[in-house]
């Protein structure tokens, strides 16, 4: 299900046996499956490897507002980070913010591939009416939020139905006591994302062999909750994970929306990649802690991956 | 994710289209589908309605549906008003959009076709050390890219904004499963006329494959487009700025007229609402194909 575990390389028989041979010289394979993969490799080690390496040597380095440091400072930085409250209470952050959004993505888009499933005329309209807020981008729909739905003052959308129930207006995203900005923070990456999780569960429905419902059928099973709890979300198994993760992963990687609906220096309400931000490039310009930040925060979600790799057993649920 | 390539609709059978609670159940889903696509439309309205109306509208203390009077003068005047930056800023992504898009697929799909069709001994430690990089969470790079991309000197620059973008292990990974795919007897009709590998992915493959360059091109396209955080540590003044980071800019900062902002994006949006409107079925194939948008 992973794309990690689809991976197996191609041995040497999967290739073609190419009538060029190697006696050819420099116009021999190798030469060629160079021409074809040299110039992306040599891309990859600049901007992928590279960058990491350094940015692990420069976390063992004091590195204010510069990228060639000097000062040696072993594991300080990581000593920094790993007791620095704001950096905590950013992991909590995202910890809240992945209670609220990873269970309600799955609920929802399920509920939605379930609908559009079921619909016989306009299932291509609805399926796109769902899938088109995927394409907008996090900037647009903060802006949508934050100044026409959740804006804290009387025209505000929200605000203005709120009241038509006699209820006082809120300023959504300015107060964290009591915490309201989560109802934005939530409701925006909701509209943004359910749609792309509804078309893999869309996809995921529409390989269930047919057969098993009509066995069911024939055995008595009631059409609906019997059926849905019995054979559709076991045959969901595979896709379920790979929505679970892929969700859990993106809400850990969670910027656009904080960064453009609450701000990078508010103290509230800051997800781990908005405090790194603010760390490395905004105020403080330490490139030494935003690295050792980055580091842990790869490594975490390298351990997750991991964690759910050997709990789920991917590439066994969906061959 | 090979799993999820079967898409095609299959005709549901009987003990399927039952559905629960008969006629009741029908009105209640109805009910549920017509509320749902109120909700998720209405974002998508309240673009229109502001990017059409004067401010006074906008910010008049009791809500309308419907502007007093549609101001269509404000789409001109969103690339006349010197004081904003946005037909620049426009104009970044749709260099960024194509350049990105069309440099990414070029490489990626040569990677993947060299590492599916050309032996090699160390093709699979190449292979590996490519995958290797989907390890990494995309966006926890952004301080290193930049540390590597402010020593070359390409911040605030096109250059800064577009080349760190073009290597993405996972279209490569891609392209390389769906050429592992690609009927071989195509390509050896060319091989025994006399083509060379280049030859053969240039006038066979490639052509035979558009509907999969499609589908990247348009998750790749969209992905570019409304790309945030790089662009925002890049675009270190405003001749740099991409559209996102223009809006963003004046989302904290409003220098500029409400519906300034909204007309620009609406703006924003009208690339991507078309790129939906003519290749959804692609696009559809490229996310249950690849399962991840970044």
């Amino acid at each position: 299900m992973s794309v990690r575990s689809a991976i197996r390389p191609a041995s040497v028989d999967e290739t073609t046996n190419p009538t060029a041979s190697k006696s050819k010289g420099i116009k021999g394979n190798t030469f060629w499956f160079w021409v074809f993969v040299g110039p992306f490799v040599a891309g990859l080690l600049v901007f992928s490897y590279l960058p990491i390496l350094w940015s692990l040597v420069l976390s063992f380095f004091e590195a204010q507002n510069t990228v060639t440091p000097t000062k040696f400072v072993g594991l300080q930085n990581y000593v920094d980070m790993l007791t620095d409250p704001n950096f905590l209470s950013s992991l909590g952050t995202f910890s809240i913010f992945a209670v609220f959004i990873v269970p309600l993505t799955f609920v929802l888009s399920l509920a939605l591939a379930l609908l559009v499933n079921q619909v016989k005329v306009a299932r291509v309209f609805f399926r796109s009416v769902f899938f088109l807020p995927t394409a907008c981008s996090y900037v647009v729909a903060s802006l949508i939020w934050k100044l026409s739905i959740f804006n804290g003052v009387r025209f505000g959308l929200a605000n203005t139905v709120l009241g038509w129930f006699g209820v006082d207006q809120i300023a959504w995203l300015s107060t964290s006591d009591p915490p309201w900005f989560w109802l934005p923070i939530v409701t925006v990456r909701l509209w943004l994302q359910l749609g792309f999780y509804m078309i893999l569960f869309i996809a995921g429905l529409q390989r269930i062999s047919p057969t098993l419902y009509e066995a069911a059928y024939v055995d008595g099973a009631k059409p609906g909750w019997q059926t849905f709890r019995f054979i559709t979300l076991p045959q969901l198994r595979a896709t379920s994970i790979a929505v679970l993760l892929l969700n859990l992963i993106a809400a850990y990687q969670a910027f656009d929306e904080f960064y453009n609906l609450i701000g990078s220096t508010a103290n509230y309400a800051r997800p781990p990649l908005v405090y790194l931000y603010t760390v490395s490039l905004g105020s403080i310009q330490d490139l030494g802690r935003g690295s050792a930040g980055a580091l842990i925060l790869a490594v975490i979600i390298m351990l997750l991956t991991l964690l759910q790799n050997k709990i789920f057993g991917f590439g066994k649920a969906n061959d | 994710m090979a799993a999820l390539e079967r898409t095609a609709g299959t005709p549901q059978p009987i003990g399927y289209t039952r559905t629960p609670l008969g006629v009741v159940g029908a009105v209640l889903r109805w009910i549920a589908l017509i509320i749902a696509t109120i909700l998720f439309m209405l974002p998508f309205y309240l673009v229109l309605r502001n990017a059409l109306s004067t401010d006074a509208d906008i910010t008049a203390p009791d809500w309308k549906f419907f502007p007093t009077d549609l101001q269509w003068g404000n789409f001109g005047e969103l690339f006349s008003d010197e004081n904003v930056p946005m037909a620049r800023a426009l104009w970044n992504s749709a260099v960024v959009g194509v350049l990105g898009t069309g440099g990414q697929l070029l490489l990626a799909s040569m990677a993947g076709y060299g590492l599916a069709r050309i032996p090699y001994q160390h093709a699979e430690k190449i292979f590996y050390a490519i995958v290797g990089t989907l390890m990494i969470p995309a966006a926890v790079t952004f301080i290193p890219s930049f540390i590597v991309v402010s020593s070359l000197g390409w911040v605030s620059s096109l250059r800064g904004l577009i080349i760190p973008t073009l290597f993405s292990g996972f279209a490569a990974f891609l392209f390389r499963q769906y050429f592992l795919g690609f009927p071989r007897e195509l390509e050896e009709a060319a091989r025994v006329d006399g083509a060379g590998y280049l030859g053969t992915f240039w006038r066979i493959v490639v052509p035979n494959s558009l509907p999969f360059f499609a589908a990247i091109a348009a998750i790749t396209f969209i992905g570019n487009w409304n790309s945030f955080i790089w662009p925002l540590v890049i675009g270190q003044d405003s001749s740099s700025w991409t559209v996102q980071v223009a809006m963003s800019t004046f989302i904290t900062a409003q220098t500029i007229n409400i519906h300034q902002l909204f007309m620009a994006a609406a703006v924003s949006i009208l690339p991507l609402v078309l790129i939906f409107a003519f290749l959804q079925r692609y696009l559809i194939q490229g996310v249950t194909q690849s399962g991840i948008k970044d």
